[in-house]
């Protein structure tokens, strides 16, 4: 698997593969803690805001929120505690990226934590990590009490006023808790369900108090801002799209892996096709989902001679979007009937079950794929699935009823022939 | 309708507590109190600390939820809602080796579904089975973030992947 930059210099995968890369030694001699230094010697919490606002650094958990502004909603003069949240839950399927600046770099994730907490003046900060990554726990775990030891975290930091805690947290297996609200009711010990919004955690998240919840590539883009100043970090991407992005690459491609490039990166064929080195055994594409499953899957010919660029107004016309830009790669020999039942069952087995129209419509739709599946599909099947997605969309109490919807539609529409030939009438 | 309505079974097994409660080690209770320190609200600390129960005793089991609704101060129905919301917190046992097989759409289209079968045919369960010597659990999961080096599956807390029938044989016969 491959981990590295193409059209630019790495910036946050700098150090993947580098000897040792986990200690905060390793880390500091390649500039690690620098920008702390900088913040906490020469800026004051609002410098830090507006840095981060002319970096247009957009948030990298999916939605893509200005992250800048999302810091500016936090009221400076609540008496409440604040908190900083980092979302390392990374479930969305075709999404691997968080996972290895963790386990790589831990020292920039809390390096970009501490910048985070300084400009919302939070002493206290949690890492909530998926169940299932329990070895990255330790790692951050082993980097924290590496960087307490060296005062970095705790009690007045570098001798300055400012003080923070930093504690990682475990999930427990579910999709769910990745969404910001229902995560933070997990985090507070409860079921992961969303909550309403607003209050957004801004103002009301954890214990009620304003919470800043960022992903982890979000968080570890900060400490470059800082050090190379908010403007030339934007340069390096779009103007609304400041910096680079990670794109986890999988599926039906000869060389998959995290790879970082600039925002607004030209183009979409030539990176799966020359930079992921193309389709394996001399296969064509066929489709790639290019942000997560939670997006419009794509035609090969919505990509091919298309020249779509790789930010998010560039995904957006052409038909998809960035999402957690998870790229999922499919050659001719898919079955998108099969791949959007597969993602079905996964939406399915995610829904948390507090809002009825997810709830009980993945599980319908399920079965509908299934009995399909079985031989028994009607050609009237299609139109009841858009049916259904349609009483989903937009109805339900959180966007996974949204991301359940959008691979079905896009998949019937796009892929009518795929799912023509099960739905054919049974012949007598 | 009505007829249908009669028909809808109860969600889950009314569960009998019992007076049992779980106890633990010192060394135990101190990583308790560890993760008990670290939240300004106690009961942040459900999830991490029924990891331990777990592993302490297999899987959460009555007594251990007893404890849990003492060390936290809730009531049992509260560590229970929690308990059965979350898919890696078991309230009935599993093998000592719990292979989670990922079956979701990037591990599937690089053939997650051999590997699913290679384990059932040499473990003899079926996915969601248990071995009756209780050494493996075989299940199929949603992904777990190694879309990149699919196929893969997960035992216990290890990561394994870019698996190959050869590579599956080698990781389960080197199992102690
Ligand atoms: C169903 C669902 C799952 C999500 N999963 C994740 C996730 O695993 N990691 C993540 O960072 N954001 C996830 N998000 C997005 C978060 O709600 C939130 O927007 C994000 O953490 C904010 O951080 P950012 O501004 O840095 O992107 C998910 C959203 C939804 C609706
Ligand atoms: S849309 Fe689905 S996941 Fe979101 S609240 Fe409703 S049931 Fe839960
Ligand atoms: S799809 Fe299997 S690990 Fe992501």
């Amino acid at each position: 698997m491959f981990i590295g930059a193409i059209g630019c210099e790495p910036l946050q995968l700098a150090r993947m593969h580098v000897e040792n890369s986990r200690s905060i030694d390793v880390y500091r001699k390649h500039g690690g803690y620098e920008a702390l230094k900088k913040v906490l010697e020469t800026m004051s919490p609002e410098d830090v805001i507006n840095e981060v606002k002319k970096s247009a650094l957009r948030g990298r958990g999916g939605a893509g929120f200005p992250t800048g502004m999302k810091w500016s909603f936090v009221p400076k003069d609540s008496p409440k505690p604040k908190y900083v949240v980092c979302n390392a839950d990374e479930s969305e399927p075709g999404t691997f990226k968080d996972r290895y600046l963790m386990e790589r770099d831990p020292h920039l994730l809390i390096e970009g934590m501490l910048i985070a907490a300084y400009a919302l003046s939070s002493k206290l900060s949690f890492i909530y990590t998926r169940g299932e990554y329990r070895y990255l726990i330790d790692i951050m775990n082993r980097a924290l009490a590496e960087a307490r030891a060296a005062g970095f975290v705790g009690d007045r930091i570098l001798n300055s006023n400012f003080s923070c805690e930093i504690h990682t947290h475990t999930g427990a297996g579910a999709y769910i808790c990745g969404e910001e609200t229902a995560l933070l009711s997990s985090l507070e010990g409860m079921r992961g369900h969303p909550r309403m919004k607003p209050p957004f955690p801004a103002v009301s998240g954890l214990y009620a108090s304003p919470t800043v919840v960022n992903n982890v590539e979000t968080l570890t883009a900060v400490p470059d801002i800082i050090k190379m100043g908010g403007e030339p970090y934007q340069k390096l991407g779009t103007e609304k799209s400041g910096g680079t992005k990670l794109w986890s690459v999988s599926g039906h491609v000869n060389r998959p892996g995290v790879y970082e490039l600039p925002m607004g990166y030209d183009d979409m064929e030539k990176f799966i096709m020359e930079d992921c080195q193309g389709i394996p055994d001399g296969k064509q594409l066929k489709a790639v989902i290019p942000g997560g499953s939670s997006v419009y899957i794509m035609r090969a010919d919505q990509i091919i001679g298309k020249d779509v660029r790789m930010d998010y107004e560039g995904l957006v016309t052409a038909g998809s979007s960035v999402g957690s830009g998870g790229f999922i790669v499919m050659d001719e020999t898919v079955d998108v009937f099969e791949s959007t039942k597969n993602l079905t069952e996964f939406y399915k087995h995610e829904s948390c079950g507090w809002c009825t129209p997810c709830r009980e419509g993945t599980d319908w739709l399920v079965k509908v794929f299934k009995r399909i599946a079985n031989g028994a599909g009607r050609p009237e099947d299609a139109q009841l699935m858009l049916d259904l997605c349609d009483n989903i969309e937009g109805k339900s109490f959180c966007p996974l009823g949204d991301a359940a919807s959008w691979p079905i539609q896009s998949a019937i529409k796009r892929f009518p022939e795929d799912f023509k030939k099960h739905l054919a009438p049974p012949e007598i | 309708m009505s007829s249908q309505l009669t028909q809808i079974q109860p969600l889950s097994q009314p569960v009998d507590i019992g007076d049992e409660v779980a106890t633990f080690s010192p060394e135990v209770e101190e990583e308790i109190d560890a993760h008990l320190a670290k939240y300004p609200v106690r009961r942040s600390a459900i999830l991490p600390l029924m990891f331990i129960v777990q592993r302490e005793r297999g899987y959460l089991d009555p007594p251990g939820v007893a404890y849990l609704a003492n060390r936290l101060g809730l009531r049992y129905t509260d560590i229970w809602e929690v308990a059965t919301f979350y898919s890696m917190i078991n309230t009935s046992p599993v093998g000592k080796y719990h292979i989670q097989v990922c079956r979701t759409l990037s591990c599937k289209i690089r053939g997650a579904q051999k590997v699913t079968e290679h384990c059932s045919h040499k473990l003899g369960i079926k996915p969601g089975e248990t071995t009756a010597d209780g050494r493996f659990t075989l299940s199929e999961v949603e992904c777990l973030g190694s879309c990149g080096t699919a196929p893969m599956f997960q035992i216990n807390f290890d990561y394994h992947e870019e698996l190959t029938p050869e590579k599956i044989d080698q990781i389960l016969s080197s199992l102690p």
